[in-house]
């Protein structure tokens, strides 16, 4: 018996979001008595599988295949399916994003397994299989009871945090072969965003709204985002004005994050707004309107204008990096 | 080539939800249900290729697993435009009883392109669209936000982590789509809501199909502590408060 976990990487590389998997993979495990596998496809180092190691992985297994570079749904899908079959996994873990997103359910087929999609904390009993999810985008959550033999979760990002836990952990690369007729996708073209904090990854976002009043107005906010070592982001009818770029846009229908803080500015909160950040640990929201919904999510508030606020919040964060 | 766009019914994006006095489902009453945003999105795509002639689309049809109470949805996707319907009579149980229901339609109709939304915002599983696939044996592609027909060929945007891919697919496939595959849901005419009342929605009966999870009970979140208001002429004390209170920088 086993959890399985399986771990994307980035050019060989792992990140916060890898370790906080392998962090919750063991919570789970701890809870049915048994150990982590974590399961990664591509070339990585030792070294950098190792560190899956330090979160509480006691096995990792390294598929390399020399064929096919981009994600194939199915080819990746069969590798997890035949892995979990093969480490007997009772719970095949991911991450709730887009790879998540496009490998669970087809795992979950091959498996007959049902699915617990964006998990934020552990299963609240083995025995049945309970979880606890978010329903109706955050406006309401679920015990939701999985009862096929195998489980699938996928984790929601930034819920579960670091867990470090020291553990001994084998490597087993593995080379898989791969019919090359079988892969029905071909990635024509590649455009990464580099150099910039990633917005699902960061820890703070400054987000800015309607508010802002002109796209010539970001100045501060971009400032302040990068002060504090943070991702920008923004409310729809401002992606949709094209005042900053759609990959920006926080809210329902488009990115959902869950940093650790969260600066709404100038942006009222609607309920499809929030739908996309309320998962953030803490809010702070500056408005001119004291009534917008946005305070009532907030932790804390402040009611101004943007365009005074915003200076004086990055002389004060210069300040606190000054002393 | 034809489409076939899954459409969910799902509770319009702003209704505050209310839990039944059970809390074994949610409270109904007044609910305005709507069709779930990203798969309104879909139909639009779909028929903007469609008006496209070289496209070579011929058709687009929507596929819905639901009861007769549905009906008004299914309606409002034939008033924006789609040719005609599918419902599966039967309460949709969970992600993969749905998706078995679909794939059953898919053997026997056979589409070229079935389009997905990534999610529905009701129980926010993103399962159905990449089960559909698996339960057929078909190539899958997750997170499109944008879908272009060039000489027969499919061309699509693939959001991944930090950037976009350009990726191509042969046909029949599934998509599975996100903001941006459409600007603004297309709204339905005068003229399409007239013709709607003709189009043909047809009727299957559900096959078998064991759900694998189960709602037992929901809860509202946890009821947010208030608001702490900072005085606007002192944004510093906000700083420390980030730093010292909630030890978040």
């Amino acid at each position: 018996m086993s959890v399985l976990v399986y771990i994307e990487n980035w050019d060989g590389k792992f990140k916060k979001l890898s370790f906080e998997l392998v962090s919750y993979a063991s919570g789970v495990a701890k809870m049915m008595s048994t150990e982590v596998t974590a399961l990664t496809v591509g070339d990585v180092e030792d070294e950098e599988l190792r560190k899956l190691g330090n979160y509480g992985a006691r096995k990792i297994i390294c598929i390399k295949n020399s064929m096919v570079r981009h994600l194939d749904n199915r080819l990746y899908s069969s590798i997890i399916a035949e892995t979990a079959l093969k480490e007997k996994a009772k719970v095949v873990i991911f991450p709730n994003n887009n790879t998540g997103k496009a490998l669970a359910p087809i795992v979950s087929v091959r498996l007959m397994t049902g699915v617990g999609a964006g998990v934020n904390r552990l299963p609240l009993s083995i025995e049945p299989f309970t979880v606890y999810k978010k329903t109706f985008s955050g406006n309401a959550f679920a015990r939701l009871v999985i009862k096929s033999d195998i489980k699938i979760l996928t984790l929601q990002q930034n819920s579960y945090g670091l867990v470090p836990t020291e553990n001994n952990a084998t490597i087993e690369t593995v080379e898989w072969n791969v019919d090359a007729a079988s892969v029905s996708t071909a990635v024509l073209d590649v455009q990464k965003q580099t150099g910039k904090v990633l917005l699902t990854d960061a820890d703070i976002v400054v987000s800015g709204g309607r508010g802002m009043k002109s796209p010539d107005n970001w100045g501060p906010l971009i400032e302040l985002a990068e002060l504090l070592g943070g991702a920008t982001a923004c409310s729809r009818p401002v992606s949709d004005e094209g005042w900053r770029p759609p990959e920006e846009h926080t809210g329902q229908t488009g990115k959902i994050i869950a940093p650790n803080l969260y600066i709404a500015v100038g942006i009222s909160g609607a309920t499809q707004h929030l739908a996309g950040v309320s998962a953030s640990k803490c809010i702070v929201a500056i408005n001119t309107d004291r009534d917008a919904p946005i305070f009532e999510a907030a932790t804390y508030g402040i009611v101004g204008d943007a365009m005074k606020v915003l200076p004086e919040l990055v002389q004060a964060v210069k300040e606190l990096k000054n002393k | 080539m034809k489409i076939l766009v899954c459409i969910s019914n799902v509770p319009d994006t702003t209704t505050r939800i209310k839990l039944a006095t059970d809390s074994k489902s949610i409270d109904t009453t007044g609910i305005q249900w709507v069709i779930n945003p990203w798969d309104e999105l879909s139909l639009t795509r779909a028929l903007e290729l469609k008006d496209d002639p070289s496209s070579g689309v011929k058709s687009v049809t929507i596929v819905h697993v639901g009861t007769a109470m549905s009906e008004p949805t299914i309606r409002k996707a034939l008033a924006i435009g789609a040719d005609d319907a599918v419902r599966v009579n039967a309460e949709p149980a969970d992600a993969f009883f749905v998706a078995k229901q679909i794939a059953e339609v898919i053997r026997k109709e056979q589409y070229d392109i079935i389009l997905c939304g990534i999610e529905s915002s009701d129980y926010n599983g993103s399962l159905v669209g990449g089960m559909i696939a698996e339960l057929l044996g078909l190539p899958s592609v997750s997170s499109i936000s944008s879908l272009k027909l060039e000489n027969g060929r499919t061309v699509m945007t693939r959001e991944i982590d930090g950037g976009k891919e350009t990726i191509t697919v042969t046909v029949p496939f599934v998509a599975i789509v996100q903001k941006g595959i459409a600007k603004e849901p297309r709204i339905a005419s005068m003229r399409g809501i007239m013709t709607a009342r003709t189009k043909q929605i047809r009727v299957y009966e559900p096959v078998a199909a064991e759900p694998l999870t189960e709602i037992i009970l929901y809860e509202k979140p946890e009821p947010r502590a208030a608001c702490r208001f900072i005085n606007p002429d002192n944004p510093g004390e906000l700083i420390s408060l980030l730093q010292n209170e909630a030890k978040v920088i």
